[in-house]
């Protein structure tokens, strides 16, 4: 048993903390510290920063231009790149279609929106869930109907996140009603985003930011050749999607850095009177946090070690996104306890680059921390609610 | 990064688990701990004759130099068997004391014939005000010529009742709780002015109170340096809670799969009550607390065995853990196995009161937190 990295896993993570500390744009860093919400040429950037530096497609086999990383580099260049304060990456296109494109596209798909994403010159979202399907999924009502050689689609999709920026959308719509289980009959198409019919609605959050949508389809016409893999077999493709969101959901890396962050707040005074640091209950909940932060990336190293000996990841796997959301959010209270009074305010127009230094209501973190709170409880909701994380556990790994 | 057993590990685990599997039932287990001495003198010579009793012992010392992760394993095999014989009291707790600190001479006479299963031992470290303070030392030891005077109370000796051998710690210098001060004896408990009163424990262990009246030792019972005991304490009690966790991830995992089994067999409503969400959920958590503090056992007995400078935080990390969520995946258990789980009868009763019991020692959950948060 070796809890270290190898050497050469070592070497890698300088080069990958060199990078960062070289060539990431110290604007977004900037307004990563500040809490400042990052807009969509941030993200656009900062893809195109890797996608030049060869590592645009950091998640992805080297046949369909990735960098072929094992899992454990992977995993080092998320935890450098949340350690920098980097932008995340946009996983719409790099970790949910991308991935079903080269696995069950063909040829010509793969052509068409590989390069794309990887070079950060297209936007995806996610139209998966609806206004009357969460967590049964499968009872989606969105319909597309083949008539000649397009899919003419109509239905609503809910909660695409940053679908105001996308380009291009991925859907599960139900091509045929007449199937035995509900899960066949489901197709997996790529529609753009400009095509008529496709109207985007705002959601405003309860923090009062607008990052989710409704997306309206009314007789859009989708290309049949956007049809991913074989008809009625998109439901197995959007579950290796997920999958693959799941595993990346530990979020163990960003967990790490913002309760490093926390632990520096904690250590400087509080206006003047004594620091954070001294409150004791306080600080018994931040060693708390810290112990299952600890618990949570030892697993998730197991389970790397595991995939990199060759063997599929444990049953530990499976645990990650239920437990990294509940440590994330736990994070996320702590913030907004450690903040008392200056959790309050509410001057969202206060974490743009116009608005006046000298005018700000409380200091980045602390003004911050109740939105991002607040923010955050989608954390548990969303991929799969937490609940539903639970139902897989128990049926696949306890087999209940 | 490499997270698997090594041979001997896994020699570890395969044969203490064949040992449960054929000598060490459930119903034996508990025919041995009702017994006078509260485990059984055959099972000890046979962990000796395995070679398990030598495990952490260098091989000058006529050990196996056994790393901390090849105690971990067994003691976490000891964990699933529920294993009552006094591997704690005498390898870990007295033997720990006796490899770090004795002489040759001192090693030659009490080790040896601990490690043969030939004698037995304890570490007396607990007075009735101490708590989990190991620097709180009211038994007091004078030097009287070339003899040492020892006078006070040790509680809740692990093994005390049973042990030929007691490692006691006593004040030679100071007030009552310094630090420094603190010299180890190496006593034979049939000294005169020893008074044991040995009682057993809820977990199916013993324990005793140890009363010192003018109890004369000679100078060679005096182990390590005079005034230096804490530090030998100290590491001591790492390796003990290292042990001790060890053991509940194997009771908890246990816990978790005879509860999930259990569920399944019970039925209802006409229906195996494993079927009913509010119950999954409750066992999905289970099995993720168990995994999640396996990891962490991992993260702080490798930590331990290097050394590192971050191996006090670690080892009182994973004793927060395991007390904090050793009481969660116990009272699930015993929740979910309903009456059946406060049966003396089912074994799930006394898994869950080993578990307790480990939470009670070397620091509770809220002791350890507290280091934390300084």
């Amino acid at each position: 048993m070796d809890v270290t990295f190898s050497d050469k896993d070592i070497e890698f993570r300088e080069e990958v903390r060199a990078f960062f500390r070289d060539k990431l744009p110290q604007d977004i860093a900037a307004k990563q510290i500040r809490g400042e919400p990052l807009e969509k040429d941030d993200f656009i950037r900062f893809q195109k920063l890797l996608f030049e530096h060869g590592w645009g497609g950091y998640n992805w086999p080297v046949e369909f231009g990735g960098t072929g990383w094992s899992a454990v580099q992977k995993y080092i260049f998320e935890t450098e790149m949340a350690a920098a304060n980097a932008p995340g990456i946009i996983a719409f296109g790099l970790k949910m279609v991308g991935p079903v494109i080269y696995t069950f596209g063909n040829d010509e798909q793969k052509q068409r929106f590989l390069p794309d994403i990887l070079e950060g010159n297209v936007w995806w979202c996610q139209g998966y869930s609806e206004p009357g399907s969460g967590s049964d999924l499968a009872s989606l009502r969105t319909r597309a109907e083949l008539v000649g050689d397009h899919y003419i689609v109509n239905g609503t999709k809910s909660w695409t996140t940053l679908g105001q920026y996308a380009d291009w959308i991925f859907i599960l719509a139900r091509t045929n009603t007449d199937v035995a289980r509900r899960q066949e009959g489901i197709s997996f198409l790529l529609a753009d985003m400009s095509t008529p019919g496709i109207t985007v609605t705002p959601v405003i959050t309860i923090e009062g930011e607008h990052e989710v949508n409704e997306v309206h389809f009314e007789d859009v016409k989708v290309p049949a050749e956007n049809l991913v893999g074989e008809e009625g077999k998109g439901w197995t493709y959007g579950k290796v999607l997920l999958q693959h969101e799941r595993t990346n959901l530990a979020g163990v890396g960003r967990s790490k850095h913002r309760l490093r962050n926390l632990q520096a707040q904690t250590g400087r005074a509080v206006r003047g009177a004594r620091p954070l640091a001294e409150d004791h209950s306080f600080m018994r909940k931040v060693a708390a946090v810290a112990v299952e932060l600890k618990a949570l990336e030892y697993t998730e190293l197991r389970t790397l070690a595991a995939v990199a000996a060759g063997n599929a990841p444990g049953p530990e796997s499976s645990i990650l996104k239920f437990r990294g959301t509940e440590v994330e959010q736990a994070i996320d209270t702590l913030f907004l306890e450690a903040a008392g009074y200056y959790a309050l305010p509410y001057v969202p127009e206060q974490f743009t680059l116009e608005f006046p230094e000298e005018d700000r209501v409380g200091e980045g973190p602390e003004a911050r921390s109740s939105l991002q709170y607040f923010n955050n409880r989608k954390a548990s909701i969303y991929g799969g609610s937490n609940e539903i994380q639970k139902n897989i556990v128990a049926k696949h790994v306890l087999g209940l | 990064m490499d997270f698997s057993l090594n041979e001997m590990q896994a020699m570890l685990v395969d044969s203490i688990e064949k040992f449960v599997a054929n000598d060490y039932d459930f119903e034996t287990r508990q025919t041995y701990a009702g017994s006078e001495q509260g485990f059984s003198p055959e099972v000890w010579k046979t962990f000796a004759e395995l070679g398990w009793t030598a495990i952490p012992f260098s091989e000058e010392d006529g050990g196996i130099g056994g790393t901390p992760l090849d105690l971990m394993v067994v003691m976490q095999q000891f964990g699933r068997g529920l294993v009552v014989e006094p591997y704690l009291a005498n390898i870990i707790l007295a033997g720990g004391v006796l490899r770090r600190a004795a002489s040759d001479e001192q090693k030659e006479s009490w080790l040896q014939p601990i490690i043969a299963g030939e004698r037995q031992a304890a570490l007396a470290f607990v007075e009735p005000q101490s708590r989990y303070d190991i620097a709180d030392v009211a038994l007091t030891a004078t030097a009287d010529g070339d003899h040492w005077v020892l006078n006070g109370k040790k509680g809740v000796v692990l093994n005390g009742g049973n042990a030929d051998l007691l490692v006691v710690s006593a004040r030679t210098a100071g007030d009552q709780t310094d630090a420094g001060g603190i010299t180890l004896f190496a006593v034979a408990a049939d000294a005169d002015g020893i008074t044991r009163k040995s009682y057993p424990t809820v977990d199916g262990h013993q324990a005793a109170e140890i009363e010192f009246k003018d109890v004369k030792v000679d100078g060679d019972a005096l182990l390590g340096e005079i005034g230096q005991g804490l530090t030998v304490l100290d590491a001591v009690m790492g390796d003990a809670v290292l042990a001790v966790c060890a053991e509940a991830v194997g009771i908890m995992q246990v816990m978790t799969e005879k509860t999930i089994e259990y569920t399944k067999d019970r039925v209802q409503f006409g229906v195996p009550i494993s079927s009913f969400q509010a119950l999954q959920h409750r066992m999905v958590d289970m099995f993720t607390d168990c995994e999640l503090s396996y990891s962490l056992l991992l993260w702080a007995t490798m930590l331990a065995s290097e050394g590192d400078e971050k191996a006090d935080r670690a080892i009182s990390s994973i004793k927060y853990q395991i007390g904090e969520i050793g009481r969660k995946v116990g009272q699930e258990a015993v929740q979910l196995h309903g009456g059946m789980g406060v049966s003396w009868e089912l074994d799930i009763a006394h898994y869950f009161k080993r578990l307790t019991a480990i939470d009670q020692m070397f620091g509770n959950a809220d002791w350890h937190l507290d280091k934390l948060a300084c």
